[in-house]
């Protein structure tokens, strides 16, 4: 592990260094193992949230409150630790430049990780494909990657966020979460055929994309991931 | 208990699969349904999983995890198309 950086209250982003890497598609995940010293070992899958040629990466952990591993990566992990992970994984919730339909990001806490990957990819490969990423989060507090998401901007790609729990000050709309109506009035439509990528916690995913499809997005265009959880 | 998805299944089946088959359709034994393996849903227990259809909840595969071996049961599924 090279460096980590505090992202939120719960979660923080960590880069790693692996020899031989030769990077990975934007979306793809890796299989991390952790082994404690009686012989009991633990996998979890974590998305990848760069997108690079090198062999230096970047996840983003949030801390489940019973989990086994997340609490380690978030508190404990130290840079020089060594951990051993098998990657990069998954050839379906993939994005590659070579795409020039619109696409519309969907993420949920955590969720944001894979499409922070893609988004970095769309503006690192140049694609004037229109990218729109909603990001649905608990409180301004709880937003990874805040400023680069910023920073992002562009006539190609455009964020819009909502707050479940609490918003920011003079925030021009109440805390809520992601229904049908915010789904058909901050969405790209499903008449413009975008391919949809939607990852968070299995319930929000789930709750999304039926909305989708009721919208009249066809249910191949929506592709899902789901982190578990509520 | 919740539930994950197909794309989890990536890192086991590369045991065992020299292709990527989250990406491979498969299809169900039990309703017939067609569906890319990466959307059918997926139970985790330790290091085991059991997936299922998406559409009709049969059981489609199980990964079991023993000492010295994976075992992979795929009687739900009655074939699957893998891209090439």
């Amino acid at each position: 592990m090279a460096s980590v950086n505090t992202e939120t209250p719960t979660g923080r982003s960590i880069m790693i260094d692996v020899p031989g890497w030769g990077g990975n598609l934007a979306g793809q995940h890796l299989d991390l193992r952790l082994s404690a010293p009686d012989g009991y070992q633990a996998v979890r899958s974590y998305s990848i949230a760069s997108a690079s040629t090198g062999d230096r990466l970047e996840l983003a952990v949030d801390r489940l409150p019973e989990g086994e591993v997340s609490p380690y990566l978030v508190d404990d992990l130290l840079p020089g630790d060594q951990l051993e992970l098998r990657g990069p994984l998954g050839g379906w919730f993939v994005w590659r430049p070579e795409q020039t339909t619109p696409v519309q990001l969907i993420g949920g806490g955590s969720g944001i990780v894979p499409l922070v990957a893609m988004a970095r990819a769309h503006a690192a490969s140049g694609s004037t494909a229109r990218f729109q990423l909603l990001y649905s989060v608990r409180t301004p507090e709880d937003v990874f990657f805040k400023d680069e998401l910023a920073a992002l901007a562009s006539p190609y790609f455009a964020v819009t966020w909502v707050y479940t729990r609490r918003t920011p000050e003079g925030w021009p709309t109440a805390a809520g979460r992601v229904n049908r109506e915010v789904l058909a009035a901050a969405t790209i439509p499903a008449s413009e055929n975008p391919a949809v990528f939607v990852c968070g916690p299995t319930g929000f995913v789930e709750s999304v994309a039926d909305s989708l499809v009721a919208l009249g997005h066809p249910a191949a265009s929506v592709k899902t991931e789901r982190f578990g959880g509520k | 208990m919740t539930h994950f998805d197909g794309n989890l299944l990536a890192g086991p089946l590369s045991e065992v699969f020299s292709v990527d088959v989250t990406t491979a359709v498969g299809r169900c034994a039990g309703c017939g349904d067609e569906a890319v393996l990466a959307m059918a849903m997926v139970y985790e227990s330790g290091t085991d999983f059991v997936v299922r259809c998406s559409r009709c909840d049969d059981v489609l595969m199980t990964l079991v995890r023993g000492e010295h071996d994976l075992r992979v049961e795929m009687r739900g599924i009655s074939y699957m198309r893998v891209p090439t």
